[in-house]
């Protein structure tokens, strides 16, 4: 691999596919995108096969999970918020794996293209609008008209919620992207001294090399929390803006 | 990068996020792979973890509920064990109370009995030694009277009679 920190992120052809004039190849993306799934599906289902009473150390974890993400939806979103359970179970675990798996040496990380994370974050926006019309009917629009806000500056307060409300993909998608982008740059930066400088240095090289390798060895755990907290807060963020399309009115 | 580029579109300056050839595959590949993830999640695993869960919560419950009900029993057990300790109590100190005082009349019908016994002896005794008394008191004149003449006689050499002696002698004994 190429001493590099952008080549890590590159898409690599598999198999190439081409339907109606779109390129469909199924690429080292997509391989990756279908072992998240099998990891966290085939993980999920396998340790809650036994549905025990007791739960083994494996059912435990899924249920934890599970449990994480239900409290956190009933917190933000109230028992109405239930209802969309399985979207958000869905976004916060294939996050945190596919984060997780890009962690793994000269795996590839899902989560660090732009493309991916914005459509994540436009399904969730699609899914806030289309239930806050389907359930308010007109009344989301009172979503960006706040009550006890004097006439005359109303204006420019609807123009802000409506910019707060545009940017929440945006800011959705690009910080999960970024982060993940970010993280992985530094540490291969970090970890391509050491080679650099033995090859350049020799012994001295070594001795200095130690530095980096320290750093990296940090990163690489700060990283880890990055890719749990990230899918947190993708999750986290999911379940306030549904809480929006369910209690319009602020 | 010796990795040749299979897409010409996809120049080597690029960016790879922002390498917009990529973008339909990856969008077709997320749609599929996270749709069938969601699917899996809530037709499998969600359903699954959420009956797991409610089972043990009902079972917790039901569990609660008998160790409750098995609390009220061994309560009402323990109440009516004390209710019957305290008539059993109560028994036993009538029954008590009653030998107590059978006993008591009875002794007193016994000493009643064996006081009148002892009065009667008491009396038969005493009427025994009255009678002995008054013998032996009826003895004691004859004896002093002859006692008194014979001294009478040895003393004065002169005979009294028997009248005269015993006279003085009931005189004497007044």
């Amino acid at each position: 691999m190429a001493n590099d920190p952008i080549s890590q992120f590159k898409i690599e052809k598999i198999l190439p596919l081409e339907a109606l004039g779109y390129d469909i190849s199924f690429t080292n993306s997509s391989l990756f995108m279908l072992a998240t799934v099998g990891v966290a599906a085939g993980f999920l289902v396998l340790t809650t096969s036994g549905r025990g009473l007791i739960p083994s150390r494996g059912q435990s974890i899924s249920e934890i999970i599970y449990e994480f993400v239900a409290d956190m939806l009933r917190s933000s979103a109230g028992s109405e918020g239930m209802r969309f359970f399985p979207l958000v179970f869905s976004l916060f675990v294939f996050i945190l794996v596919a984060n997780m798996i890009g962690m793994f040496p000269y795996f590839f990380t899902v989560t660090s293209h732009l493309i991916v994370t914005l459509c994540l974050a436009l399904l969730v926006i699609g899914t806030v609008i289309g239930y806050g019309f389907y359930k308010n009917g007109f009344g989301f629009l009172k979503l960006f008209v706040p009550s006890g806000v004097p006439g005359i500056i109303m204006p420019l307060i609807v123009f802000i919620e409506v910019l707060s409300f545009v940017s929440r993909p945006v800011s959705l998608s690009i910080r999960l992207f970024a982060n993940m982008l970010a993280g992985h740059i530094t540490l291969k930066v970090f970890t391509g001294f050491i080679p650099m400088l033995i090859g350049s240095l020799g012994v001295v090289g070594v001795v200095g090399g130690i530095l980096p390798l320290v750093l990296g060895v940090a990163i690489t755990a700060l990283e880890f929390l990055v890719a749990f907290l990230q899918a947190y807060v993708f999750a986290i963020l999911t379940c306030m803006y549904l809480n929006d399309a369910i209690h319009p009115s602020h | 990068m010796a990795t040749p580029t299979t897409e010409p579109g996809a120049a080597a300056g690029v960016f790879p996020p922002f390498d917009t050839s990529t973008f339909t595959s990856q969008i077709l590949w997320l749609v599929l792979s996270f749709g069938l993830f969601y699917y899996i999640m809530s037709r499998v695993v969600l359903p699954r973890i959420s009956g797991i869960l409610e089972t043990r919560s009902g079972r917790i419950a039901q569990d609660l509920d008998e160790a409750n009900r098995l609390k009220d029993e061994s309560d009402a057990a323990i109440a009516a064990y004390e209710q019957d300790l305290a008539t059993a109590k109560t028994n036993a100190h009538k029954i008590a109370q009653e030998a107590r005082d059978a006993g008591k009349a009875e002794a007193d019908v016994k000493r009643a009995e064996v006081e009148a016994d002892m009065t009667a002896r008491v009396a038969d005794a005493e009427a025994r030694i009255a009678k002995i008394k008054s013998d032996a008191m009826s003895d004691v004149g004859s004896i002093a009277t002859e006692t008194a003449e014979t001294l009478v006689s040895q003393l004065l050499g002169s005979k009294v009679t028997k009248a005269e002696v015993a006279k003085a002698v009931s005189n004497v004994k007044g």
